[in-house]
């Protein structure tokens, strides 16, 4: 199926001027506290094939984003072939995900991963709409920045 | 070929994790504390747990039926009055009460729950104020009152004029909220014996309560619980003794119907 899907985020421009991409597929926006605000997305064949950011993902910071329960807080639901003491059992193991599923695969998983299944339990970690009643503190923020999610797209990627 | 080490820890992890859950799931048989696939949080919690909850010496929120039984005898407010001088013995007038409660309030029109029902005494009958939730007094008196039901199952009424707000109680159950955009269901009843990290699901049965929580290093309500549970999932929360909590209240009692009144139970 060759279904393309744009998603277009754009809750908390508050007129905040932003540079535009080449290719006019990634628009980011950055707000004062350096955090993307926005950003536009192609969804293709379950996938998003573009990065999220210019700057590549870095696994050694994505491997820190993971196991922080303030970000990533994967360890939560999922088992993950880090040291650590306890992992959770909601979710599948992560083991070996690198070897399943590639880069673009892996992001929308990430982003927006309702798309693929809309009963899953999993958060969608770059997305501010379609949400009920977020608390203020966390309201028109995604779980993790564009450039965090190239990261744990990086890192995941190393698990083969 | 050996594992490289973290991923060893990961299999024996996840190994001993399936394990606990058949054991629990299938070779225990946890006499009242299970109806028709319905557990208590005592089928979860550790054995350590479950057996401070068993011991009335050991427990800590006895303290708190202690303290609410002194309340009980205690004249309270303007007109001098105790709940004992109109209830008696409450081992015989309030038994059963918290067994069904929250009930439809005519005078209301909404739900009712117990905290609410003892400040309405005191407010329109003893010429008192009414206790702050959470305050130490409505939580003893509320512990005190639901242990008089204690063993007893767990029967609220949903029909009737309870009918609407038991809806809206389901409603808010399966409904995604916060950040995290997660529904009740989705830990409690898609997830119940799994793993969140090192704590373990349960079904999210609210025949405990108010329970003595050792995180909590004492007894805390029903409603206090199911806000850190829309805190967790970076949800904006209601305030305890809102409508939204106590209709949920009630969707829960029937959830843990013919379960046994615990109060107080011990949970981590």
């Amino acid at each position: 199926m060759a279904s393309t899907r744009r998603k277009r985020l754009l809750t908390t421009l508050r007129g905040h001027a932003g540079a535009v991409a080449a290719l006019g597929i990634l628009v980011l926006l950055t707000a004062g506290s350096g955090r993307v605000a926005a950003a536009d997305y192609v969804v293709r064949d379950y996938a998003i094939p573009e990065p999220l950011t210019a700057t590549p993902g870095d696994p050694q910071r994505g491997a820190a984003i993971v196991v922080d329960r303030a970000r990533g807080n994967c360890l939560s639901c999922h088992a993950v072939p880090v040291d650590a003491d306890f992992f959770g059992t909601t979710g599948p193991t992560l083991a070996a995900v690198g070897a399943r599923l590639n880069a673009a695969q892996l992001r929308l998983r990430l982003v927006d991963p309702k798309v693929i299944n809309p009963m899953t339990m999993m958060p969608a970690y770059f997305k501010t709409e379609g949400l009920y009643r977020v608390a203020p503190e966390y309201a028109g923020k995604p779980i993790l920045s564009a450039q965090e999610i190239e990261d744990v797209v990086a890192f995941l990627l190393t698990l083969k | 070929m050996r594992a490289p080490q973290p991923v060893r820890r990961v299999l024996v992890a996840a190994a001993a994790g399936v394990a606990c859950f058949a054991s629990a799931a299938e070779d225990i048989d946890w006499g009242p504390y299970e109806v028709d696939g319905r557990r208590s949080g005592y089928t979860y919690a550790a054995a350590e747990t479950r057996a401070i909850q068993d011991d009335d010496f050991e427990n800590g929120g006895l303290l708190w039926v202690e303290k609410g039984a002194e309340l009980w005898e205690t004249a309270h407010g303007a007109d001098g009055a105790s709940c004992q001088g109109c209830h008696g013995d409450a081992a015989e007038s309030m038994r059963g009460v918290g067994a069904r409660y929250p009930v439809y309030a005519a005078e209301r029109e909404k739900l009712i729950n117990l905290e609410q029902r003892i400040n309405q005494c005191r407010t329109e009958r003893m010429g008192a104020e009414a206790w702050r939730w959470e305050s130490e007094p409505l939580l003893a008196m509320t512990t005190y009152l639901r242990h008089q039901s204690r063993g007893m199952a767990v029967s609220p009424v949903i029909d009737g004029p309870a009918a609407p707000f038991f809806e809206q109680g389901k409603a808010f159950y399966t409904k995604r909220r916060g950040q995290l955009d997660l529904a009740c269901i989705h830990c409690h009843e898609m997830n119940s014996g799994n793993m969140l990290r090192a704590q373990r699901l349960s079904q999210g049965m609210s025949n405990g309560f108010p329970t003595y929580r050792l995180k909590w290093q004492g007894v805390g309500s029903l409603h206090r619980r199911i806000r850190g549970c829309n805190e967790d999932v970076r949800a904006e929360t209601y305030a305890p003794g809102s409508d939204e909590y106590v209709n949920v209240e009630l969707y829960l009692a029937w959830r843990a119907r013919g379960l046994p009144v615990e109060t107080p139970a011990v949970r981590n």
